[in-house]
């Protein structure tokens, strides 16, 4: 199972606790990690990339393994230790003031 | 007994207070949906325990939440905001043209009939319906595709459709309002629109007395005189007596003509209440003082309300959504600041006192009036 970390806003609104465990076909990618997170939860739809063009919202990240992925092309595969389940995909709201 | 609900959208978050006729105590619940923007939060009027919340973050976008029991829980629903068609372009503010984007929700008017039915005014200026409780959205893109759309420019606090209000009787006729390109009103439940910004005159676009362009804050209807129109425009208080196809300047008195909301009392459609602002540069209230402007003779003359308002040292700021009424037998009035008080009159804004004091800047203040 892939291992989803996501920002607490986006954990409250999905209404889980802790990590979001999610059966990935593979290859496992970003766009394939959020394709089965928006499916299996629907409310995340355009919370994390926008919903027509699947952009990436400006102010999120992703993180896996010491690296930052987020301007990887979403089809790019994800490091093994995250397709294994040993590390998670980290979904970060980047840090702004306000 | 009946009772009141007042509905408060802040910047973080939304709050909920209730209280019996006498609107003496109050119970106030929140923040729901902490550190997210509410925009608005608005009750259906066919069914007083239907309630949509429009809540948005720079981080995380769009959601649409909506209680089935009066705000005690809430469920998200669809927040799907997709233009129909082609998007074509506005202006930016440095005149460039930019192609409509969705940005956020600003205000949401549920249907006079139909709790299921709700309008959403977003930013880029776009009008929305849903007619399946929120599920889903769709576009009335009659009017952003109105000749005058490519022109439409930002206010300065975004190209947004902020004013939404229904015919009592019509349900054809509609009236919009967008910061800055002006009032719109459709006699054909959406499809067309015309412009209605005859008798505006600002001084800060080309021609003062364009068609559209204008930065126009907020409209006001009576239901019992739909014909008369009250706006707050960036500068002047303005009447129209013809549904918006003329208007004419009411801000006889005011310290200021600058403001943001306008509010017309429940039961008599003569009775109206601004909040004046010292200037567009200033954005916070003349004098150092709180005081709420009624007229009661449909403008033009106006008296300041200040008793238990603060008279010094008060710079806070009450913007456009953030001023209701009740229909109670004597007229509640409410309003929120950029400080995080939530005031209430319960004598028409005779007197006044703090409900709330210390919430986040409040962005929006509706009121329910129940049985």
């Amino acid at each position: 199972m892939i291992r989803v970390k996501l920002p607490t806003h986006l954990r409250v609104l999905a209404k889980v606790d802790g990590e979001v465990e999610l059966a990935v076909d593979e290859p496992v990618t970003v766009a394939a990690v959020l394709d089965a997170l928006e499916s299996g939860y629907p409310v995340l739809r355009g919370a994390i990339r926008d919903q027509g063009t699947g952009k990436r919202r400006a102010f999120v990240r992703y993180f896996a393994c010491e690296q930052d992925l987020s301007h990887e092309p979403p089809e790019t595969p994800l490091p093994e230790r995250v397709v294994s389940g040993d590390e998670p995909l980290l979904v970060i709201g980047a840090m702004a003031g306000g | 007994m009946s009772g009141v609900r007042v509905l408060v959208g802040t910047r973080k978050g939304a709050f909920v207070l209730n209280s019996d006729g006498k609107r003496e105590r109050w119970e106030v619940s929140g923040p729901h949906f902490g550190g997210w923007e509410i925009y608005h939060v608005a009750g259906s009027p066919a069914d007083p325990d239907r309630l949509y919340a429009a809540q948005s973050i720079e981080w995380f976008g769009q959601q649409i939440q909506r209680s089935d029991d009066g705000g005690r829980s809430w469920e998200p629903v669809g927040h799907d905001f997709s233009y129909e068609g082609e998007t074509g372009t506005h202006q930016f503010y440095d005149g460039t043209a930019v192609p409509w984007q969705f940005k956020r929700v600003w205000h949401l008017e549920p249907s006079l009939a139909d709790p299921d039915t709700v309008y959403a005014g977003i930013e880029d200026a776009g009008l929305f319906r849903t007619n399946d409780g929120g599920q889903s959205w769709q576009e009335l893109p009659g009017l952003r595709a109105h000749g005058s759309g490519p022109s439409w420019q930002p206010g300065a606090g975004g190209l947004c459709l902020h004013t939404i209000i229904e015919h009592p009787t019509n349900p054809d006729r509609l009236f919009i309002a967008i910061s800055a390109a002006g009032a719109f009103r459709t006699d054909d439940g959406g499809k067309t629109w015309q412009a209605i910004n005859r008798g505006l005159l600002s001084d800060g676009i080309p021609d003062p007395d364009a068609e559209v362009g204008h930065c126009v804050h907020r409209l006001a209807m009576h239901p019992s005189r739909p014909d008369v129109l009250f706006m707050q425009k960036h500068w002047d208080v303005m009447r129209s007596d013809d549904a918006g196809d003329n208007w004419y300047e009411i801000s006889g008195n005011l310290p200021s003509d600058f403001g943001f909301p306008i509010a017309v009392h429940a039961h008599e459609p003569d009775t109206v209440y601004v909040v004046p602002i010292k200037s567009d540069s200033e954005h916070y209230l003349p004098e150092g003082k709180l005081r709420v402007y009624r007229s009661r003779t449909g403008g033009n003359e106006w008296e300041p309300l200040t008793a238990g308002l603060p008279q010094e040292n008060c710079y806070l700021n009450v913007l456009r959504d953030a001023m209701a009424v009740d229909s109670l037998d004597e007229c509640g009035v409410y309003f929120g600041t950029s400080g995080g008080q939530v005031y209430g009159s319960a004598d028409a804004g005779d007197t006044w006192a703090p409900i709330v004091s210390d919430l986040p800047p409040v962005l929006s203040v509706e009121v329910q009036t129940l049985p």
